[in-house]
């Protein structure tokens, strides 16, 4: 359900409306439902609206946990004494 | 007078003129302009194949290309695909009432540049005129005529394990280029449609590898619908690796906007090729030398399967088939 | 892809795939519910269960707006589109989906029924703006990700006065749709299937923030982990929920921290508040009658309300016998499970919403898994 995809504002327009991207495929959308949308920023489209900002420390970190993950078990293996 | 009316498809003197001031000024050849019922040529005892394609396209002029043009690429790439030299083409119009003039004369340009650059001659060719609602603008159907050289043998029936499966380029340019002009999805892109004729390039490849096994072009339902179909009626499985499928960035990004897969999306100046296992390396190598075959790309092998089935490792590492869709792929919210 | 490609990245996978072998434990089975349709595509389409222990299963879920949309529901839209010459403009995940007598807005579209695909409420509104003389009714579904939209919509129609224009609503709740599967005898103890957590919905979570599931989580006693749309955020989400549940936790934690806070988006809420209700009861497909579960549309807003401008009959809507959807969307049915499942129901030939919308359990397992037995396809 719910196919969003993480879009790159390149310009706000009037009417609460926006210009973004990805990759180089652009597309007009709604930030009715959004305040302080600014180029630059990462948004959800959804159905030709923008629903929430994204967060790119979050994604960093998300990525550098899931990275950790398997090194955490290797030392929490040693630990126990089971490497 | 600047749009298509009844009188144009009427068979007097409106049509008469509308052929020579309008097709016949650009698809000229000695052939055509005998102005016979039917183009008489004569075709020394060689193996012949036709080919015969609607095309029923809209938007009717797209990024990279339009119905003219696609239409002559649709019939020689058949025609090609058999491994043939292209020749002749007949082309038959179904002309809406009301259609611009001017429209139609880009088409017909278009189609006679297109024909010109793949060295074909439309030789004969036939116009009717349906009522304003009844039709779509313009509808084109071509046929095409082609000799297929002593010694090729291009078949899906040849196809068996032990043989890989390769790509000429990109998948899923057209489809894309044609959906970002429809109504009601408005979104904007530089990627334009693939449209071109692949006779040139099959010749490269039949000079460089002869034991070839077959040709095919994945158009309407995409690279899916194509391995599908020859899985089924050569009656193997085909595997392949997501990792080696060449999909340009931008068409990668317009189908996750809209939900929709570019295995799934239409091509019109691709072919998949299918030979021995041993002879791949060298096939690909003549492709990628053509303008056609930049991003050519070997992408699987033919298998053993009872069950007929399309199956891929992921770029991610699990294994899914990649089936074939029951009817027209559509955005979607979910 | 800038925040997509990074999620798909096969090295990460088997980062988290061998962390995902070494805490699942061997003497346990894991059920974990991906509630969202969205989910059990990315899980099929990545073929995420290759990477999965033996003893680590996914039960599918209702998540499928097109899925539990009830029978009835979209044969009031076929009739809008054919009855009261409207045009109806609709989803692309509407449009092969089978009503009473498989007849379908594809269908109806075909025998001339004014019907038209759009991608976005938008182009519903200009739809109107370009056609003053037609009413033009939206046929709305989804659940809380596609709400706010909606709601946009009904106030921009009625800041312009378009007075041609109405919604007709079928929007969900999902909080509502998770306490009411868990409601289900078969997953009382003792009952015959079984689900230790859930994968919480990634964009519905985007709106309504993390918040609503914690009274669900407590009250079941079920981890919800809410998680991201890519495959390794799947991943990780089902490395968090079994880590819950060896630890005997029953929390609700956030995967997709990115996108999702705990309040969601407020604007958005508001929104949907203001033009939205909530409906006593709505039949769900597969579920049946679930209280506090789905929205129509305010009296103040009822201009915009195309059940209040058009009278749809009362009809009998009904189900293809032997469709087993019902039980597939609560999760204690597979596919395979179902007699009508790839003799009859195809994807050329559906029976039931499952398989033909892309989401569906069947349609997912159809198109991408069919291959494998029954065990590994969970």
């Amino acid at each position: 359900m719910c196919l969003a995809i993480p879009a790159k504002v390149l310009r706000v327009e009037p009417d609460d409306m926006a210009l973004v991207s990805v990759e180089n495929v652009k597309k007009r959308i709604s930030t009715a439902l959004l305040d302080g949308v600014k180029p630059g920023d990462y948004v959800l489209v959804h159905v030709g609206y923008a629903l929430h900002q994204l967060s790119e420390e979050e994604a960093a970190r998300t990525l550098s946990l899931m990275a950790e993950a398997g090194v955490l078990q290797e030392e929490l293996a040693e630990i126990r004494g089971d490497a | 007078m600047s749009r298509v009316d009844m009188t144009h498809g009427g068979g007097g003197r409106a049509m008469a003129d509308l052929i020579r001031d309008l097709f016949q000024k650009h698809l000229s050849n000695p052939v055509l302009d005998r102005g016979d019922d039917a183009g008489l040529i004569t075709v020394p005892g060689r193996r012949v194949v036709m080919s015969t394609d609607g095309h029923v396209i809209a938007p009717l002029f797209f990024p990279g290309g339009d119905i003219g043009a696609l239409s002559v690429h649709g019939t020689v790439n058949d025609l090609a695909m058999m491994g043939a030299n292209p020749l002749y083409l007949t082309a038959g119009f179904i002309l809406e009432e009301g259609f611009p003039l001017a429209d139609l004369e880009r088409i017909v340009w278009s189609m006679a540049n297109a024909a010109r650059k793949a060295d074909v001659q439309v030789i004969s060719g036939d116009t009717k005129v349906v009522e304003r609602g009844k039709g779509d603008g313009v509808f084109i159907t071509t046929t095409g005529l082609g000799v297929v050289p002593e010694g090729v043998d291009l078949s899906v029936h040849n196809v068996q394990p032990g043989q890989s499966v390769l790509v000429s380029g990109t998948l899923g340019d057209h489809g894309v280029a044609v959906l970002s002009k429809r109504e009601n999805l408005r979104f904007e892109t530089e990627i334009l449609s693939d449209s071109a004729a692949l006779h040139g390039l099959v010749a490269d490849m039949l000079a460089a590898v002869p034991t070839l096994a077959m040709l095919r072009d994945p158009t309407r339902g995409g690279l899916a619908a194509t391995l599908n179909e020859i899985a089924t009626t050569a009656g193997v499985g085909i595997a392949l690796d997501e990792a080696q499928i060449p999909i340009a960035p931008d068409v990668a990004a317009a189908c996750e906007f809209l939900g929709l897969d570019p295995l799934n999306t239409a091509n019109e100046g691709k072919l998949i090729a299918i030979c021995p296992n041993a002879d791949a390396a060298t096939l690909l190598d003549t492709m990628l030398l053509h303008p056609l075959g930049q991003n050519a790309a070997i992408i699987g092998e033919v298998t053993e399967d009872p069950a007929h089935m399309v199956q891929m490792t992921t770029a991610f590492g699990g294994t899914r088939i990649v089936d074939w869709l029951a009817g027209e792929q559509l955005p979607r919210i979910c | 892809m800038r925040y997509i490609s990074e999620f798909r990245d096969p090295a990460l996978a088997r980062t988290l795939a061998t962390a995902i072998q070494q805490e699942a434990q061997p003497s346990r089975t894991y059920h974990f519910m991906e509630f969202c349709g969205g989910h059990t595509h990315a899980i099929f389409r990545y073929g995420v269960q290759d990477l999965m222990p033996p003893n680590v299963h996914f039960v599918h879920g209702p998540g499928c707006p097109v899925c539990v949309l009830p029978v009835r529901r979209l044969d009031d839209a076929v009739e809008l589109a054919e009855k009261h010459d409207v045009i109806l403009c609709t989803y692309g995940d509407m449009m092969r989906v089978p009503g009473t007598g498989r007849r379908s807005l594809i269908r109806a579209k075909a025998d001339g029924a004014d019907i038209r695909m759009v991608y976005s409420t938008l182009d519903a509104l200009q739809i109107a703006r370009d056609n003053p003389d037609r009413q033009v009714v939206f046929f709305a579904i989804g659940f809380e990700t596609t709400t706010p939209p909606t709601a946009v919509a009904i106030k921009r129609a009625q800041a312009e006065g378009l007075r041609n224009f109405t919604v007709f609503c079928n929007h969900v709740l999902t909080p509502a749709a998770i306490g009411h599967i868990l409601d289900a005898p078969e997953f009382a103890p003792g009952g015959t299937a079984r689900i230790d957590g859930f994968l919480g919905p990634s964009h519905v979570s985007a709106v309504i923030g993390s918040r609503p599931y914690e009274a669900a989580a407590q009250r079941y006693q079920k981890p919800v982990v809410i998680a991201g749309f890519e495959p390794l955020d799947v991943m990780q989400s089902v490395l968090m929920l079994i880590r819950q549940v060896n630890a005997d936790r029953a929390e609700v934690e956030n995967q997709y921290t990115r996108i999702v806070t705990r309040h969601g988006n407020r604007k958005a809420q508001a929104l949907v508040a203001e033009v939205l209700k909530m409906r006593d009861s709505f039949e769900w497909r597969g579920l049946g009658a679930v209280p506090d579960s789905a929205l129509r549309i305010r009296d103040a807003f009822t201009d915009f309300d195309a059940e209040a401008r058009f009278t749809i009959t009362d009809k009998l809507s009904r189900e293809v016998k032997s469709c087993e959807c019902p039980a597939i969307l609560r999760g204690v049915k597979k596919p395979t499970e179902c007699k009508l499942f790839g003799t009859v129901c195809t994807p050329d030939n559906p029976m039931g919403a499952c398989m033909v919308s892309s989401e569906g359990a069947c349609a997912a397992y159809w198109s991408y898994g069919r291959q494998r037995s029954p065990q590994d396809a969970a």
